[in-house]
């Protein structure tokens, strides 16, 4: 139909011409002024306590630890049981968070403006591998590490990125593809870049007293710190896509560890969900499969704008890392992600596939025909709280939100 | 197909094309036959409903 094919051109448009930003890190109370104590933005659809799974629960007992709500997990949990934090999505925010996602009000976050449309979106900043909240780690080594973003990471960041005018993230991206990221589960050189861009400014607005050795050590040792930065850019890309009649295009894929969930620009904010499904992958030693929690977090913000699993060609040293065969086949997840998107990014593009430009924009409509569910680079959390991340893998978005979006676009523009 | 073209077809090295289920071109790989395996299945996995709402709304 013309008036979809028109409505998706404009959406694969508005996409490529975004030109996110890093411009700052500021506590979440300031980013987000609709915050309010007790009230936590979680990964994924909307949610209630009662059907949040283990890690999950586990971040949220440790972040009302962590605010001062409660005086331990086990009060915490008690509270929460009796309702008294209130749960939205981080989506309906402007936000996002990886894994489980949490974002409450004295967190830092990171900005990213979309200077082509003027909107901004945020993240939290990356605590690093293993024992950490986003993984339903919650003891008070968390908890510390958590304070000291908040009191030391956070606001030198903030003063180091105010001192300039910020860090462009579209060229840094075209960089990083080159240099073997996805942005997903490989972000080794993009946090790299982040940090050469970073450290001269830190160095002028930040002394030894204020933690500036620490700082460059935590950033500079953490492989991961960028995926909340490219999380929070895809958030600003895509916000810019959502409500325009007659476009089939992806706008969202999120999972709160129960539900999968997507959202589609011509259907507005309806969340079509399904329940999650459970990644496939490695797992570090002493753990296995029967320890894993369902996939989980809106890092799937990041395969919507056609990086992660879509754009596995970049990154064959992933492949292997979460399981998904042979670096020889990276490229074939690429090419099957290109079934199912309507346009390539030209400016993103992948070296070792001709410069082929990674696939952008999923159409439901090609899911559905297909059958070729998006897919996606993850990382795996233990199933019980307080335990943290236990591998990592590749698990594939689930078809029946494919179809039910389908379904309600139909409906929308009086097909049947 | 006249009988000799068939018994000549039979007598020639087999040259087959595999379209859709991938058990067929794993048998005659097993017997040594060269195949080549195309993926495809029905759109929207044969849901009649969900195709004729795609055909409808092109792609």
């Amino acid at each position: 139909m013309k008036i979809i094919e028109d409505a998706n051109r404009e959406a694969l448009k508005r996409m490529l011409s975004g030109d996110p930003v890093l411009v700052d890190v500021i506590p979440a109370s300031a980013a987000i002024p609709e915050l309010k104590q007790r009230m936590i933005l979680h990964a994924g659809p909307p949610i209630g306590w009662d059907r949040l799974c283990g890690p999950m629960r586990g971040a949220v007992t440790g972040i009302a630890v962590f605010e001062g709500w409660a005086p331990d997990l086990e009060a915490a949990e008690n509270l929460a049981a009796d309702g008294a934090f209130e749960l939205h999505p981080n989506h309906h925010f402007d936000a996002v968070g990886p894994m489980t996602g949490l974002t409450t009000i004295s967190q830092p976050v990171m900005v990213i403006e979309n200077r082509t449309f003027g909107n901004r979106a945020y993240c939290a900043i990356n605590e690093g591998l293993g024992k950490v909240l986003r993984f339903g780690g919650n003891d008070e080594e968390v908890l510390d590490r958590l304070r000291w973003l908040r009191d030391v990471l956070g606001p030198a960041m903030g003063k180091a990125l105010r001192s300039g005018d910020g860090i462009p993230l579209k060229s840094l991206i075209a960089r990083g593809l080159t240099m073997g990221d996805e942005m997903h589960q490989r972000n080794v050189a993009c946090s790299g870049l982040t940090l050469r861009a970073l450290a001269p400014a830190l160095a002028t607005t930040t002394t030894s007293d204020d933690g500036l050795p620490e700082i460059l050590a935590f950033v500079g040792g953490n492989d991961q710190f960028f995926l909340n930065i490219a999380m929070a850019m895809g958030k600003a890309i895509m916000d810019p896509v959502r409500d325009i009649d007659g476009s089939t295009l992806v706008t969202a894929m999120s999972r709160n560890g129960t539900d999968f969930g997507i959202r589609v620009s011509g259907t507005g904010d309806t969340w079509f969900t399904a329940p999650v499904e459970m990644p496939e992958g490695l797992y570090f030693p002493g753990f296995t499969e029967s320890d894993a929690n369902p996939d989980m977090g809106d890092s799937t913000i990041v395969e919507t704008i056609g990086l992660g699993g879509f754009a596995m060609g970049a990154a064959p040293a992933v492949a292997g890392f979460v399981g998904a065969g042979a670096a020889s086949g990276a490229a074939v997840f690429t090419r099957t992600m290109g079934e199912i998107t309507f346009g390539e990014n030209p400016e993103w593009t992948i070296p070792a596939l001709d410069y082929l430009g990674v696939p952008t924009g999923i159409d439901i409509r090609l899911v559905v025909e297909t059958g070729l569910a998006p897919t996606i680079n993850t990382g795996i959390a233990h199933k019980e709280p307080g335990v943290g991340q236990v591998g990592a893998g590749v698990v594939r978005a689930p078809m029946s939100c494919f179809e039910q979006a389908l379904r309600g676009f139909a409906e929308r523009i009086g097909v049947s | 197909m006249s009988e000799s073209k068939v018994k000549k077809l039979l007598d020639e090295p087999l040259r087959v094309v595999n379209i859709g289920l991938e058990g067929f071109a794993t048998e005659l790989e097993q017997q040594g036959v060269k195949v080549i395996q195309v993926d495809w299945s029905p759109p929207a996995g044969g849901d009649t409903k969900l195709a004729n709402l795609l055909s409808k709304l092109g792609t």
